[in-house]
């Protein structure tokens, strides 16, 4: 389903760059390939120029420099309301002096569509998110969760093929968007439909997109499906961002087959996949995720002193925080398996990790 | 999968109740509550009082006193007790004079009143409904002071030889007419109607004044608003959309007429709008109008129209721009992301938000209008004067206070009607100032 | 020791200068070159013979009859002197607002002897007044009109030929004046022209001729508003006041003429408000004794072009105290100017004002 190449990709940002006030650029060269059916999250802090580039391919923003596509056509010069993208809004911008029909009729009457047709549409549309009982009452008469719902029907009922999400769940609470998102994701399976969806949270993004590109600074870090994304950053921004993650810096001694030899700051010498280190002699971050340490020393693996911190207890797992070369903030989750390993705060004890799982990033 | 979580606030509506609910002291629930409410009830009214107190005496009192002044007619009972009570059966329709015994009263009455000088304000209050007993008063009040009255015998020879308009029926109606506690003169003069023999009549058609103003002044005001409305809706938009900076220093500009005085700036109209003015000067220069032909811009109704709506200007655009401020970018952006264009985006979902900012504004401007006299005065020449100008007239010039009284009662059943239209078919709740 | 003494002594300074100030006296009047010309003849030199009084300066002569109806309604006058015209002091005098003065007690004799109420004549045209100016209403004109042919207008039937002197006329908002100088133009005897104007047929007779040229006046309201129409050259000809027209004339050398036919005399002066404190009342008294004796009502006319109402001051008005040009050729009273003149008919108006104010405006409004 990754669009490789111009050719097949639905959506295409050809070296396209974005700045407000002609001193920053707030976004830089960006090429990005969208295929078409493609569930593609743009995940970033806010700042990071991932809304700017939703705006602009709604055609809410032009471009500074370089092209947008859409289908194979460039859509620099057409209004957004010739674009034909589906749009769900962070507020809903459902219509307050309209019903939930006529929010919904809305996109077809302004397409001059007969009212028969208009009301068949409609209420498919209100039936495909629950809500078909819904279509006389005000937007203000609707919960958040429901508001949702129609906000989202609104932007499927005409046909979009494109749709893009604006942070549309940021204002529900924890379980209402949990259940959204498995809803968007059933709905976008269902349709065929491409979407673009912009949020800063990564457990949603994780949830549901095909790949996500991570942005940070008006640049994409990194664009992955979300396997690859979180269990191999590429660069250490990624690895921070994205789930948790312990880091150790140090700096390169030599590099050979992949695999790169470490002396951290405090003198220790460890060993870790060289992805985007340098070469020696250079500064770089140790990237290692807490479920992939192991207590205790193991043969074949590299192993390290560490001293614990302290413990708490999550039931299926002890998170235990740890002071481990000069990092005290490192922590290991210790599953809570039939005899495992029981720790003292305080103690002292060996870790463990493969060599394959703590990666030498950029410093 | 369906709505689980959005259904757990309806579920709310559903428990029946029988009976008062009780708290835990066994009391009913609503009593306790009640009471606990009291005190904050008390507090807040103490809060409000002077307020309260303020809006009583600045508003509603003034308000009373205008309402009763309208009616009110105690002067001819004061200073003619005597007169009023001779005449209760005098019938004014024979066209016969009144017997000698109330010319009797009147002398008494007058002599008493000659000396508070109190027949003069009489003659002053009479004169407005019938000319020359002004003068009829202040005469015989100089002259009965030397009448005699154990000596005298026939008082209507002897008013006849004070003053020949005695004998004239007409003065005795009007006296009679006028000699109640309560008069309904003043509201029929401001209706342009006058009570002859005949019962109540219409003024001849040389003397109908205050309907044709108060429709002028309805309509104009409804031109006004409406290109207040024309001119202030695109300023707010644009103050609206605007980023916070640029649009606090074009508020400024808007408001800044405000730190003008009212008549620099109604003048300053006139330098613009006379035909020998600055407007009608770049007009021949450019060639777009003859010298000899130059538009007549003031002194008219389009002369208050423009300095009106250039006054009241600031009360259009307030409201609508607090209005408009609050319409997030997003449902035009939706709108155009749905398909609609510019005009069909902004029509079917800006404006329609706008509308009680319009609602504000208008309600603001109009009323405002109805009661300006200032700005026609200067430059409404005789077509563009209001009815509030001739109040004005009322107050500080004839000083007919009571038919003042009574043009400013109708003034306000008139606003209060139109307000009351305006909330049945728009609906006030439509109102919002921000 | 030293700063307590200071501190007593600055105490004692603030109660002495409170006592001293605590006569106050508000006057009325009507703002600008007039009321300048009232202080610099009257308010000056009576502070300086009278140390212990304060002169207040209201300009609220306009709005004086409802503001002394409010003040008395309210129970609480605060004016202690105040210039009306004529007909405003009948009507405060009717309602009991203003206070009766007797001449020849309360005011100054003329230097010979003469009584006050022999020396002002006529011009005490009711009980409550004190006169002190005769002003004029008359017609100005421009000078440079193309139209005219050379032609300039001498005659007040002029005002209505609107084919020998086309463009706009300025006339007052009201029908005082202009309804007698319709008449006067439409064929009505001098003396006639209040018998005429008390009946019906009359009344639409004035206001038939004053049709004749209503499409081409410019109402005013204000005295200013003539001087101005005049100079921006938006009025060929208009009525005002004649020391207005003084100003625009010889002060601002506009290229504009009087024309003093049929100009309408009429009267301003002091009243007393009634009911003030005995202690008020006197302060009052005596500065209208020396305000309106015959040097400072001739003192005046050396500011402003408006005539004394005392027949001996007029031996005494010399000339312009800053432009040093004769004043009495600028006097409505002067031989030559008062060829052909009418006096405001008081009692006339008194009458019929209330009744013929509301044809005249319906009229306008038509």
């Amino acid at each position: 389903m990754t669009a490789t190449s111009h050719d097949d990709a639905f959506v295409v940002f050809d070296r396209v760059q974005k700045s407000y006030d002609g001193e920053i650029l707030v976004v830089k060269d960006l090429n990005l390939q969208i295929a078409k059916g493609e569930f593609l999250t743009m995940l970033g802090p806010s700042g990071s120029g991932k809304t700017t580039c939703l705006m602009m391919l709604a055609g809410f923003e032009t471009a500074t420099s370089g092209d947008i596509l859409l289908g194979g056509n460039p859509i620099n010069n057409i209004p957004p309301h010739k674009r034909g993208i589906g749009m769900v809004f962070q507020n809903y911008a459902l219509f307050p002096h309209m019903t939930v029909g006529e929010n919904l009729a809305f996109p077809l009457e302004v397409r001059k569509m007969g009212k028969s047709e208009r009301e068949a549409k409609v209420k498919r549309a209100l039936d495909m998110v629950q809500m078909g009982d819904f279509a006389g009452r005000r937007p203000a008469q609707l919960s958040g969760g429901q508001q949702q719902r129609i906000a989202l029907a609104r932007a499927l009922v005409f046909d979009a093929e494109l749709v893009l999400m604006d942070e549309p769940l940021g204002a529900l609470d924890k379980q209402l968007r949990e259940h959204m998102q498995f809803e968007i994701k059933h709905i976008h399976e269902n349709l065929g439909i491409t979407v673009v969806y912009v949020t800063h949270d990564q457990s949603e993004a994780l949830t549901m997109s095909d790949r996500i590109a991570v942005f940070n600074d008006g640049v994409i870090q990194q664009l992955a499906p979300p396997e690859d994304l979180y269990e191999r950053p590429e660069n250490s921004f990624c690895a921070q961002f994205i789930g948790e993650n312990n880091t150790l810096m140090g700096t390169v001694e030599s590099v050979s087959d992949g695999v790169a030899s470490i002396t951290l700051d405090d003198g220790a010498k460890v060993r870790g996949l060289a992805v985007n280190c340098g070469g020696p002699g250079s500064r770089t971050t140790m990237s290692l995720r807490p479920e992939r340490v192991y207590v205790g020393g193991e043969e074949g693996l590299v192993t390290t002193e560490a001293q614990v911190k302290e413990l708490i207890y999550l039931g299926d797992h002890i998170r235990c925080r740890m002071s481990v070369h000069g990092n005290d903030e490192f922590v290991v989750k210790v599953p809570n398996a039939a005899g495992h390993k029981h720790l003292q705060v305080g103690e002292k004890t060996m870790i463990s990790w493969e060599t394959a799982d703590c990666r030498a990033l950029d410093a | 999968m369906a709505n689980t979580a959005d259904s757990s606030q309806d579920i709310a509506h559903s428990a029946p109740v029988t009976g008062p609910v009780l708290g835990n002291d066994g009391r009913p629930l609503k009593a306790s509550l009640a009471k606990s409410l009291r005190r904050q009830k008390l507090r807040a009214l103490g809060l409000i009082a002077p307020l309260l107190i303020f809006v009583l005496l600045t508003f509603i009192a003034p308000i009373a006193d205008m309402l009763f002044r309208s009616v009110e007619n105690n002067i001819v009972g004061d200073v003619l007790p005597r007169t009023v009570v001779a005449l209760q059966d005098w019938d004014e329709t024979s066209g016969e004079l009144p017997d000698n015994a109330t010319f009797k009263a009147m002398a008494l009455d007058l002599k008493e009143a000659v000396e508070d000088k109190s027949h003069t304000r009489l003659g002053s209050r009479l004169n407005y409904e019938q000319s020359g007993i002004s003068s009829l008063f202040r005469q015989t009040g100089r002259k009965v002071k030397r009448l005699d009255v154990e000596e005298t015998t026939d008082f209507v020879a002897a008013f006849e030889d004070m003053n020949k308009k005695w004998v004239d029926v007409e003065n005795w109606q009007t006296i009679k007419a006028f000699s109640g506690r309560f008069t309904d003169g003043y509201f029929l003069a401001a209706a342009d109607l006058t009570k002859g023999p005949e019962g109540i009549e219409r003024v001849p058609e040389n003397e109908q004044i205050y309907y044709t103003l108060l429709l002028r002044t309805l309509k104009m005001s409804l031109i006004i608003t409406f290109s207040c409305i024309l001119l202030g809706y695109p300023i707010a938009f644009l103050l609206a959309t605007l980023p916070l900076r640029t649009s606090n220093l074009l508020l400024i500009l808007v408001l800044l007429p405000f730190w003008t005085s009212l008549l620099v700036r109604t003048s300053a109209w006139k330098v613009l709008l006379q035909q020998q003015g600055v407007i009608n000067d770049t007009l021949v220069w450019l060639g777009l109008v003859a010298d000899n032909a130059r538009l007549e811009l003031i002194n008219n109704q389009t002369g208050t129209i423009i300095a009106m709506t250039h006054i009241l200007l600031p009360f259009m655009i307030l409201p609508l721009f607090s209005v408009m401020k609050t319409i997030p970018p997003s449902y035009v952006r939706a709108a155009k992301s749905l398909g609609a264009n510019d005009w069909t985006a902004f029509w079917r979902v800006y404006f329609p938000q706008s509308v009680p900012g319009i609602g504000a504004g208008s309600i603001l401007c109009f009323i405002l209008s109805i009661g300006y006299y200032i700005t026609p005065e200067i430059v409404g020449g005789t077509k563009g004067v209001f009815i509030s100008n001739r109040i004005a007239y009322h107050i500080s010039s004839s000083l007919n206070w009571g038919l003042a009284a009574a043009l400013g009662t109708l003034l306000l059943v008139v606003v209060l009607g139109l307000y009351w239209l305006y909330d049945k078919f728009v609906g006030i709740d439509n109102v919002k100032l921000g | 020791m030293k700063m307590k003494s200071i501190i007593l002594s600055t105490a004692a300074g603030v109660v002495a200068a409170s006592a001293a100030g605590a006569k106050d006296m508000t006057i009325v009047s009507w703002g600008g070159a007039y009321s300048a010309s009232q202080d610099a003849a009257y308010h000056q030199p009576y502070m300086a013979a009278n140390p212990d009084v304060n002169i207040i300066n209201d300009e609220s002569s306009a709005e004086a009859v409802a503001k002394l109806r409010a003040m008395a309604e309210a129970g609480n006058t605060t004016w202690d002197v105040v210039d009306v015209v004529a007909s405003d002091a009948i009507r405060l005098c009717d309602e009991g607002l203003a206070m009766e003065i007797d001449p020849d007690t309360m005011l100054a004799d003329a230097p010979d002897g003469t009584k006050a109420s022999e020396d002002f004549g006529d011009l005490l045209v009711s009980e409550c007044f004190i006169p002190q100016i005769v002003y004029s209403t008359t017609f100005a004109y421009r000078t440079d009109v193309d139209a005219w042919g050379g032609k300039e207008p001498s005659n007040i039937c002029d005002v209505f030929d609107l084919e020998a002197f086309p463009g706009k006329r300025s006339l007052e908002k009201r029908p005082i004046n202009n309804m007698e100088w319709a008449l006067l133009c439409d064929g009505v005897a001098k003396d006639e022209v209040y018998d005429v104007l008390g009946t019906e047929e009359g009344q639409q007779q004035a206001l038939a001729k004053l049709d004749t040229i209503k499409d081409e006046v410019i109402w005013w309201s204000a005295g200013a508003d003539t001087p101005q129409l005049l100079a921006d050259g938006e009025v060929v000809m208009g009525s005002t006041y004649n020391g207005r027209l003084f100003a625009l004339i010889e002060e601002q050398k506009q290229p504009v003429k009087m024309m003093w036919d049929a100009q309408v005399f009429d009267l301003d002066g002091w009243i007393i408000p009634a009911n003030l404190s005995d202690e008020r009342k006197q302060a009052a008294l005596d500065y209208i004794m020396f305000a309106t004796d015959t040097q400072r009502l001739a003192d005046q006319a050396k500011y402003i072009s408006y005539g004394p109402a005392r027949a001996s001051s007029a031996p005494l008005v010399g000339k312009h105290a800053e432009l040093g040009i004769d004043m009495a050729p600028h006097m409505p009273t002067d031989p030559e100017n008062a060829k052909n003149t009418f006096l405001y008919n008081y009692e006339f108006w008194a009458d019929y004002r209330d009744d013929i104010d509301a044809k005249f405006q319906a009229w306008l409004a038509q």
